[in-house]
């Protein structure tokens, strides 16, 4: 019997594993947003200084690794393991930024729900006791994501209404069995959702089922109310996953309402930035978490939240086939650092 | 006047484009693809030279023009050679547009690089 299940697919972490340490790097467009504050690094640049997208995509989880180690006095040798992923064929972001950097590595692929699905996973290896310090990094890029999914950046394509804009940035946090900073205290893994719908150009309303299912599993699971929670946040669901999520939840009598946030709706302000439906990407959790709500929680505006990665799990072949998109989402309850 | 007409129908073929990107899920891909496949059926039922004799390159420089080139193009081809035609008149009538795209994107594609939109 498993000591620290809880209901149908949560834990509860039995020792609390802490945050001691988070970073975040943003592009430009970020750093224009609500939340420029919150980021350790921004710039401008947005192939800093590098040949591809792609490899700008690297340097931002180089960038973003050594940042995590300043931030927490170690060497970036001296982690434990690192999990990490990213939207690229093969998890190239990630896999390439701890070239020769003799840290442990475990690559990922949750889509945009990697932020969430790598600090569960960190948690749940502090907590078994199996590592003292270890990494949850993601990233994604506007100009890579483009390509990878959609079209690349040369062919010009038009936005729909619906699409959302791909995060230019890269976060991480340091789980460690022992300091100072917010704790993990549960986490819910999300099952696989799929209502069928087919267009890439609206991930929010291919996530939302799985965005709303894992929220309704963990409350029941843990025995909470929303009310438990200062916040709901939800990872990339953009204005229009949000709404449908509220919807769902209101067609079952469960009230989200001023409890949800979403980081899409979050990390750009679409009054005046032009993003469509809100931001998206593994960035955009990962920013809004490790610069943001990190933050919050550690100066203690922020109590309890539940950070809920949603990721929808297409790839461009799957797409270029005519198949639905299925979605998923990992949620991990975070306290601040008193509780 | 000849502007005025060439923009009015012009525009009318962006417009559709913009509703059909915005109210459907077809990819721009496939609205490019639909288009220059509309212009042949349009060309080849004689309803798209009306247009293009209205609103000029209004109606000859969208993709649909390029449709009812190709099929005009095949339509002149047969007459000369016969059922050969079919084959080359298309490509013969569009060979400009074709080689001008190819050798402008080429052009670009050497001088400049794509940046992000941010």
């Amino acid at each position: 019997m498993a000591k620290y299940k809880r209901g149908k697919c949560s834990f509860s972490f039995s020792t609390r594993p802490v945050i001691a340490a988070w970073a975040s790097i943003a592009g430009k467009k970020e750093s224009q947003g609500p939340l420029a504050g919150s980021f350790d690094k921004t710039f401008r640049d947005t192939l800093l200084g590098q040949k591809t997208w792609e490899q700008a995509e690297r340097k931002m989880q180089e960038l973003c690794l050594r940042t995590l180690a300043e931030k927490a006095g170690l060497h970036a040798w001296e982690m434990d393991l690192v999990y990490s992923g990213d939207l690229l064929n093969q998890c190239i972001g990630s896999s390439f930024s701890l070239r020769n950097m003799n840290i442990p590595h475990l690559g990922l692929y949750g889509a945009c729900s990697t932020m969430a699905e790598s600090l569960l996973l960190a948690g749940l290896t502090v907590d078994g006791g199996y590592a003292d310090r270890v990494a949850a990094m993601t990233s994604s890029h506007f100009a890579s994501s483009e390509r990878q999914y959609r079209f690349p950046l040369g062919y010009g394509g038009q936005r729909t209404p619906t699409a959302q804009w791909t995060v230019t940035g890269a976060g991480a946090a340091l789980v460690c069995s022992e300091g100072q900073g917010p704790r993990l205290l549960c986490g819910t893994v999300g099952t696989v959702r799929d209502l069928g719908i087919k267009d890439p150009g609206n991930m929010g309303a291919a996530m939302a089922p799985a965005a709303y299912a894992t929220i309704r599993t963990h409350l029941e699971d843990l025995n909470l109310t929303p009310g438990d929670y200062d916040l709901i946040v939800t990872g990339d669901l953009g204005q229009l996953g949000k709404d449908l999520l509220l919807e769902l939840a209101s067609r079952d009598g469960l009230e989200l309402g001023g409890k949800l946030a979403d980081c899409g709706t979050m990390v750009f302000d679409n009054t005046r930035q032009d993003v469509h439906s809100g931001g998206s990407g593994c960035g955009c959790s990962a920013v809004t978490l490790c610069g943001h709500l990190l933050g919050q929680l550690s100066t203690g505006k922020l109590k309890k939240i539940l950070f809920c990665g949603t990721g929808a799990l297409l790839s461009p072949t799957s797409t270029q086939q005519g198949l639905p998109i299925p979605g998923i989402c990992h949620a991990v309850a975070i306290g601040g650092g008193a509780s | 006047m000849d502007y005025g007409k060439a923009f009015l129908v012009g525009g009318l073929f962006c417009l559709v484009g913009q509703i059909l990107i915005d109210r459907t899920n077809f990819t721009p891909a496939r609205i490019l693809v639909g288009y220059v496949v509309a212009g042949v059926i349009l060309g080849a039922l004689g309803l798209y030279q009306p247009l293009i004799d209205f609103a000029g390159a209004g109606a000859s420089v969208p993709l649909t023009g390029f449709g009812a080139t190709l099929a005009r193009g095949v339509q002149e081809a047969v007459r000369q050679k016969g059922a050969l035609g079919i084959l080359t008149g298309g490509l013969k009538a569009t060979a400009g547009g074709i080689t001008a795209a190819i050798f402008f994107g080429l052009l670009a594609g050497i001088l400049f690089k794509p940046r992000d939109k941010a």
